[in-house]
């Protein structure tokens, strides 16, 4: 069905490294062992956006998302430790999120994915295209009028927004 | 090249594990780190799909550069709010967080 190729073993390699890690951030009883999951599930999707021919992407992950946002998450841990260590770590309906979990997976896979670009489906028969558009349209699109412009300069209002946001949600009152 | 519904499999088994984190886990800190999960799945999908059906159309890689912005600021945000909780009630696990109910 696959072909052992040096792209199939990196592909393997690197969706074993998403699942686990995810299943580990899930799974783990210690929070910083679930940040560190973490950061292996995201590495995980970093490889597999350079598998897919996004090398920007991956290298923008590693950066934004495990260079800030998972250290931010283990700063968090650290900030907010209580005595997690000892209490359950699933509530009390884990079974009902189990079971619609498992319900959506299936749904996905078996109604949605296999039936259309599965090895039967209708539009199995992708070609795959030896060029891509380059990193220099990726930038033109997100400051060109006629395409994301927009959506950049509302992202970077955002962000203004999502910082100062936080520094006055998380800030000690007692200083005046 | 490795076909697309592997991807696609791939993406749908780490959103499907992020949402039973979301659910199912007490701790608030451990939700967010799900709900990233959650996010990194659909940017595996979006690239895969970027790649295989619409390679020479950036709008797919701006999508995904869009969700980074904003899985950065909703992290922000929400890590600062959790954090906050903790100062007011020494806890963060979500089940004590019951001020509002009626």
């Amino acid at each position: 069905m696959l072909e052992l190729n040096p792209t199939s073993i990196a592909f393997f390699i690197f969706s074993v490294l998403s699942i686990g890690g995810a299943l580990g951030v899930v799974f783990s009883r210690n929070l910083i062992h679930g940040a560190l999951f973490l950061i292996v599930s995201l590495f995980g999707g970093a490889g597999l956006f350079v598998i897919l021919a996004a090398p920007f992407l991956a290298a923008v992950q590693v950066l934004v998302y495990i260079g800030a946002i998972a250290i931010l998450v283990i700063f968090a841990v650290m900030l907010t430790r209580s005595m997690t260590n000892i209490r359950e770590i699933f509530n009390r309906q884990w079974w009902i999120g189990a079971i619609a979990s498992v319900a959506l997976l299936v749904v996905l896979v078996v109604g949605v994915i296999l039936p259309t670009w599965g090895p039967g489906g209708t539009n199995s028969d992708i070609v795959l295209s030896e060029t891509t558009a380059s990193l220099q349209d990726l930038g033109v699109a997100l400051v060109s009028g006629n395409q994301f412009v927009l959506p950049f300069e509302v992202a970077s209002l955002l962000l203004t927004a999502a910082m100062v946001g936080a520094i006055v949600i998380a800030r000690d009152n007692e200083s005046y | 090249m490795v076909p697309l519904w592997m991807f696609l499999v791939v993406s749908a088994v780490v959103f499907c594990i992020g949402a039973y984190g979301v659910l199912s886990r007490r701790n608030a800190v451990a939700i967010l780190m799900s709900v990233e999960l959650m996010l990194n799945a659909v940017n595996i999908n979006l690239v895969a799909f970027w790649r295989f059906l619409a390679p020479q159309n950036m709008a797919g890689q701006a999508f995904v550069a869009f969700v980074f912005v904003v899985a950065a600021a909703e992290a922000a945000v929400g890590l600062a709010i959790i954090i906050a909780v903790y100062r007011n009630h020494r806890s963060v696990i979500v089940d004590d967080v019951n001020v509002l109910r009626g």
